[in-house]
């Protein structure tokens, strides 16, 4: 037969080949435009939408259903808030709350608990208000904590199933690519990497953009592109960009997490896995963070560079970044203004997503391709088992993070923590709850002493070859007993309040109710 | 010793504990402990206190204890100071 065009198309490639033959008017969206400028186009995009309650609408969402955002904002998130709070306002009932994490911010979710807008929570952590209710009894459904690398895992695998994603993103171009900043304007509520936001645009089933920052077409580079989007919501704020940098993340002057990063670096130095050519992670809090400023005097006077670090970027590694002496910046999650202002600038910060980072059955994920890695610790046990999710009054206050997936990814993980913390001790018999388990942490390094895992014989070689003096760990465990005596079992009861998972989604421990008696 | 008015010692800064004791009608030793750490040392703390107090063999108080995390010999120097003070005495046993 003829095609619209007059060109003669051989039945046997219709019939036998299912093709069919050119036709612009039922070719549907292949027939010239009209002649629109592409000004023109942008203000006509169709994925505007000019209200949350209307993108609500149009996404199809359900009671029941499992909604999902990203926490790159940290204390300075306004999106959660607003998005559920619309929600409730227009009805919506039991829904799953699935969030890359949440923080103190997010205690106006109580009430949404209460009133059942939201029955059941999966996060890497949480911390505040919210958390202490929660650890009190508030949800009749566990909430389900998993790390930055088992949930892209767990999404990616479709065993937790996004049916809207609400990203709340600082730029954002009528057609959907977004970002955490914008290289066309500086006033963006910069967050930097969206690195866990891409996991939900991949695979949630609808996508919403919140942005405070429509920028013009094409908004490059983008974190989420445009084909992953399916409607953009203009707010007035979606966060605050002085609050990203809060919690977990400060940079300390406190002289026993100064104490505590000097000899983690030390350990670093003697590990073996100190050479040209190494790669770092530092995670959250004050002495991890701050074993960066003296591993960069430790790898000027032994002329040693490092080929890339992962994160969790923070200042201090971008500076070390622009010294030349770190190649390459993998940013999963910028921890503070400094990062995310070198992932607009810097040509070798690269923006990552957290199946790139983390994914434990993923194949070149990035954790995997460590030396070493420094971390943060509430509670540490004599198998080097580490909790990093309950504190010692067994309220939930912390987040799993990325702890699971580089303390096994990495070739060498140090844990690092006070030996006391007010009348706490950080060293235990067990852990009040297990979030990474033991036979991944290779090193425990406290104020008061240092403890390598028996599991790694080949470093203690090497600690006592630098003359690096070491206890064990049930030494540091008496220690810290000295001085604090022997705290009381708490008072726990059956009511199961949250279930921890491992990297693969097994379930590694359960946080349980603690007594309310306040 | 006997309690001439309330005997105040320490502060609500972390890692100390603030002591006032008073003279009670009701004969003992009466504890009104808030602490951080209630759960897992409160049990010690209140056994301090009351080991304290009766090296000095002081009985029939009120003792109101607000800790932020002390340690054991925090709370003896805190107790020790808020007795002397309650009590206006000043011949010190001097570890």
């Amino acid at each position: 037969m003829k095609n619209y065009a007059g060109r003669e198309i051989p039945d046997i490639l219709l019939e036998k080949g299912k093709m069919s033959p050119y036709n612009p008017l039922i070719t549907n969206g292949l027939k010239k435009k009209e002649s629109l400028s592409s000004a023109e186009r942008q203000r006509q995009s169709r994925k505007i939408v000019d209200s949350l309650e209307k993108a609500v609408a149009l996404s199809g969402l359900q009671n029941g259903m499992t909604i999902s955002f990203h926490h790159h904002f940290r204390d300075g998130d306004y999106v959660v808030n607003y998005v559920i709070d619309r929600l409730a306002e227009m009805g919506f009932k039991h829904l799953r709350l699935a969030a890359s994490s949440l923080t103190n911010i997010h205690a106006p979710l109580i009430r949404h608990i209460q009133n059942h807008v939201i029955d059941s929570i999966e996060t890497s952590g949480l911390r505040g208000e919210l958390a202490e209710a929660i650890s009190k009894g508030l949800m009749d459904v566990p909430v389900t904590f998993r790390s930055h690398g088992g949930r892209a895992y767990a999404i990616s695998s479709d065993q937790l199933h996004i049916d809207v994603a609400f990203l709340g993103a600082p730029s954002c171009d009528p057609f959907g690519n977004a970002n955490g900043y914008s290289r066309d304007t500086e006033d963006t509520s910069a967050c930097g990497s969206m690195g866990y936001a891409r996991v939900d645009a991949n695979y949630a089933d609808k996508v919403i953009i919140l942005t405070d920052h429509i920028v013009p077409y094409p908004n490059i580079p983008f974190g989420i592109s445009q084909y992953q989007v399916d409607y953009i919501v203009e707010i007035p704020e979606i966060g605050d960009k002085n609050k990203i940098m809060s919690g977990a993340t400060r940079y300390t002057n406190n002289p026993r997490d100064l104490l505590i990063a000097q000899k983690a670096v030390d350990v670093i130095a003697a590990s073996g896995y100190f050479y040209d050519g190494f790669s770092l992670q530092t995670g959250s809090g004050g002495a991890a963070l701050a074993t960066t400023r003296f591993l960069r005097e430790k790898m000027i006077a032994r002329n040693i560079k490092a080929n890339f670090a992962l994160g969790g970027i923070t200042g201090q590694i971008v500076k070390l970044h622009e010294e030349g002496l770190i190649k390459k910046l993998l940013d999963v999650q910028s921890f503070d203004l400094d990062a995310a202002e070198s992932l607009k600038n810097n040509r070798f910060h690269q923006q990552i997503d957290a199946n790139y980072y983390a994914d434990p059955f993923s194949e070149g994920s990035v954790v995997n391709e460590l030396d070493v890695v420094v971390l943060s610790a509430l509670e540490v046990d004599t198998g080097f088992n580490v909790n990093v999710l309950t504190g010692s009054d067994g309220i939930i206050r912390g987040a799993i993070g990325g702890h699971q997936d580089t303390a096994a990814g990495a070739a060498f993980s140090i844990v690092v923590a006070p030996l006391t913390r007010g009348r706490n001790s950080s060293i235990l018999n067990h852990v009040n709850t297990l979030t990474t388990p033991g036979d991944t942490v290779d090193v425990v390094v406290t104020d008061q002493g240092i403890a390598v895992n028996p599991l790694r014989p080949e470093i203690i070689e090497r600690m006592k070859k630098a003359h690096i003096p070491l206890s064990t760990i049930e030494e540091l465990k008496e220690k810290a007993e000295k001085i604090v005596g022997i705290a009381e079992a708490l008072p726990f009861e059956d009511q199961i309040v949250g279930i921890v998972t491992y990297r693969d989604g097994s379930i590694l421990d359960v946080i349980r109710k603690i007594r309310n008696d306040h | 010793m006997d309690f001439l008015k309330k005997g105040l010692a320490g502060t609500l800064e972390s890692g100390d504990i603030f002591i006032e004791i008073e003279k009670s009608e009701l004969p003992g030793i009466h504890i009104d402990l808030q602490s951080k750490v209630k759960n897992q040392y409160g049990k010690q703390i209140l056994l301090v206190i009351t080991e304290t107090l009766k090296e000095y063999g002081i009985d029939n108080v009120n003792v109101k204890a607000i800790d932020q995390g002390s340690l054991d010999c925090t709370i003896r120097a805190r107790v020790t100071t808020a007795i002397y003070r309650g009590s206006g005495k000043n011949d010190y046993r001097w570890e």
